[in-house]
């Protein structure tokens, strides 16, 4: 794969997070409430595409399976509320459960109860998921378009799981959010949503230091080198599938308590989390905002779905062919993101169509393709 | 009772051998999972139900039986055509990355959808006949004409030629038959001619002729496709690129002309199968959708070295959804011990079958992680 990676430089970085912070902080006073809860929600999808970012951009792994790792971490949060506000229902149990004749909760959301193990439960829960299914799959060398295809299946699975027990997670209708308790508030009230708003900016910035973290030194090297080079890496004797398998399980942590935070700003989880469409739109956040640049992964999920909902208010129809020639357009014209554009030699090649800016004399660096390159890539 | 597990589970692994066909052969020449087969899929079916009230006119009408047969040519040249098409525009700039080729077949898959949702069918119909236009006509001239240096304007006036054809036929379809004048995102409904309704009686059990006519679909494909990748100078080529690309390449095989012809036959053959979905189902935007997962377990399952291994799969999974989703098991074993009858009935859905046979497979997986068939080669990387 032909592909650079990319360094934000300092400035930049210090200008996009001033400009970020800024932002956040203002929001709650010039938003409307309603706005203000879509961008809580867009800003909580912002670390599933951290997480993406992590395992497609740094690693070369393309998930389109996310979505299931989103879902466990909403259903997990959502069970705690629920349980926790269900005493006034027969039997102590969520009142759903009554619905289909189900008197005792079922054994594996006992430990619900306490809200310790539930936060815990929130990201352990879906890593070890991802850990479990990465293992399988590395273990035997699958990679590339298989590995993308057999997590777009285990998300169908999951889909279908999820959809037909009725009895254990209430099925195709999800669990609702909004009119439980929390802190002896409802947790759809505004004070609520606000301080959600909030904890989620944190979150945010928390989970992109993480990401920062993890993929710099050598740790990150060596993702980069598995992304670049597998089969090298395997041979200068370190193993691929360990790191494989411990970025997709962060990848899926990040998912989880993405979907946590994304469940108790909307209101509802539901298998509809788990749709083959919105696991590939997550890719498509990180393509556009520039994939190997986390601050691309935040900026891209925030700045198309809030895109995403103004189109769909003002035209319904049109946001299917935007966004499919969104996906045809990004990876064809523009594989390094809009942020890995402006880094590079786009901004100037443009100013230069419009006639803005002198050429540049000298002869520009050189791309001499590596003779291997076309061997390599089959 | 065996006997129509059985069959069951043949029916439903021939839709899936019919699908999957086209992807793996894609997939074992490219290394490109088209996510817009499914598309392609339904692109098919509604092609069925546009030819089938094209056959209500009156002057087509003595001929209605035979609409489905026609259909199935109809459909493979309209889903082959759109997949040049998408070959030529997109999938050729990607060459060499497969990961983003299979999201930029996403976005032409969405565009897909929205496209049959909010334009009329009739127009649908024009704009495809133009592309078929567009595309053939120039090379009906002969090879001189096509070395003279006015073959650009040749070129260009056959596309005027073709959005003119496109425009009148579009018109003229959408005033005659007035269920296509209208876009909606309504699923519609084909009805198969009164020669395919019922059941045939073969040793004592009752196979619907729906059925049996896709069993036959599936068949005559495989056969066709056996018969074009062994005895053909094309096909010779198309394996000798799906073995070694850059060795075909040295020995003067035009890799170009292979993957647009192995693009255009894979996009047919989901053009086929669309014409098979269409007699089992009502037929919608999101028809494609329902199929697609089974394809990719197929090719996930059979691997890319062989036809057969996507046969294997293909029968494979349709037989063990059978079994597994309609509970057979205790049928064929009535005395089952009491957890695992629970067990089996936990499963005996068809969306628990789905996740039991993923399980499966992934279980199949960790033995021989390449399919049933995998390409042998000394290659590191493949």
């Amino acid at each position: 794969m032909e592909f650079k990676n990319l360094k934000l430089t300092k400035k930049t970085t210090f200008v996009i997070w001033v400009l970020i912070i800024a932002f956040i902080v203002a929001a709650p006073s010039i938003l409307p409430v309603f706005r203000l809860n879509l961008l809580g929600r867009y800003l909580s999808l912002a670390i599933v595409a951290l997480g993406v970012d992590l395992i497609w951009g740094f690693t070369g792994l393309l998930s389109l399976g996310q979505g299931i790792f989103f879902a466990l971490g909403g259903y997990c949060a959502a069970m705690y509320l629920q349980i926790t506000s269900s005493s006034e229902f027969p039997n102590n149990i969520p009142e759903f459960f009554g619905l289909y004749g189900v008197d005792n909760l079922p054994f594996f959301w006992e430990p619900f109860r306490s809200p310790i193990f539930s936060l815990f439960a929130i990201w352990v829960i879906p890593a070890l998921v991802a850990g479990t299914l990465g293992f399988l799959v590395f273990r035997n060398r699958i990679k590339g378009v298989y590995f993308s295809i057999l997590t777009q299946a285990a998300l169908l699975v999951f889909f279908n799981f999820f959809n037909g027990q009725q009895k254990l997670i209430n099925g195709t209708n999800g669990l609702k959010t909004d009119v439980t308790q929390l802190f002896g508030q409802m947790v759809g009230s505004e004070s609520i949503q606000r301080m959600f708003f909030w904890f989620t900016a944190l979150l945010v910035i928390a989970a992109w230091f993480f990401s920062k973290w993890v993929v710099k030194g050598r740790f990150g090297n060596i993702l980069i080198g598995i992304r670049d080079d597998e089969p090298r890496v395997r041979f200068t004797g370190y193993n691929p599938v360990l790191f494989k398998t411990i970025i997709f399980s962060i990848a899926g942590g990040l998912a989880g308590i993405s979907g946590a935070l994304y469940t108790v700003q909307s209101g509802i989880v539901s298998p509809q989390f788990m749709t083959v469409p919105f696991s590939i739109e997550m890719v498509i956040w990180v393509a556009v905002g520039g994939r190997g640049t986390l601050l691309g992964a935040i900026l891209g999920a925030v700045l198309i779905n809030y895109a995403k909902s103004l189109v769909s208010e003002a035209l319904p129809a049109s946001w299917m062919f935007i966004q499919g020639g969104l996906f045809i357009l990004v990876v064809t014209a523009l594989p390094e993101g809009v942020l890995g554009w402006a880094q590079g030699e786009g901004p100037r090649n443009l100013l230069q169509r419009l006639g803005l800016k002198r050429k540049i004399e000298t002869y520009p660096s050189l791309e001499i393709k590596n003779e291997t390159e076309g061997l390599k890539n089959e | 009772m065996l006997l129509d597990s059985l069959f069951n589970g043949v029916a439903i692994g021939s839709v899936l051998l019919v699908a999957a066909l086209g992807l793996a052969i894609v997939f074992g020449l490219m290394g490109v999972i088209n996510l817009a087969h499914g598309e392609l899929m339904m692109l098919g079916a509604y092609t069925t139900y546009v030819t089938q009230l094209i056959f209500k006119l009156p002057l087509l009408k003595p001929y209605y039986n035979a609409y489905v047969i026609v259909s199935i040519f109809v459909a493979f040249i309209v889903s082959g055509v759109v997949g040049i098409l998408l070959e030529k525009t997109v999938i050729r700039k990607l060459y060499g990355s497969p990961l983003e080729t299979l999201l930029a077949t996403w976005g032409v898959s969405l565009i897909l959808q929205q496209f049959v949702r909010s334009i009329p069918l009739a127009y649908g119909t024009g704009l495809v006949i133009s592309l078929i236009i567009g595309l053939f006509l120039p090379s009906v001239f002969s090879s001189k004409v096509k070395e003279s240096i006015n073959f650009k304007y040749v070129k260009f006036s056959s596309w005027i030629i073709a959005a003119l054809a496109g425009v009148l036929s579009g018109n003229l379809i959408s005033s005659s038959v007035s269920k296509l004048s209208r876009a909606s995102a309504r699923n519609v409904d084909v009805t198969a001619p009164s020669w395919m309704r019922g059941q045939v009686e073969i040793l004592g059990t009752a196979f619907p002729k729906t059925r049996l006519m896709i069993i036959i679909i599936t068949l005559i494909s495989v056969i066709a496709i056996t018969l074009f990748l062994n005895q053909s100078a094309w096909g010779m080529r198309i394996r000798a690129v799906t073995q070694n690309r850059e060795m075909s390449d040295c020995l003067g095989i035009s890799t170009e002309k292979v993957d647009v012809l192995t693009f255009g036959i894979g996009s047919g053959l989901a053009g086929v199968a669309g014409v098979a979905v269409s007699l089992l189902g009502s037929v919608g935007p999101n028809v494609g959708g329902n199929y697609i997962v089974g394809c990719f377990m197929v090719v996930v399952l059979g691997g890319v070295g062989n036809l057969l291994g996507t046969i294997f799969a293909s029968f494979g999974i349709g037989i063990m959804t059978d079994l597994i989703g309609a509970g057979r098991l205790l049928s064929i074993w009535p005395d089952m011990p009491l957890p695992l009858s629970n067990t089996v009935n936990f499963f005996a859905t068809t969306s628990m079958a789905r996740v039991m046979i993923f399980a499966l497979i992934v279980i199949f997986l960790q033995f021989k992680p390449t399919g049933l068939f995998p390409q042998k080669g000394r290659m590191v990387e493949n």
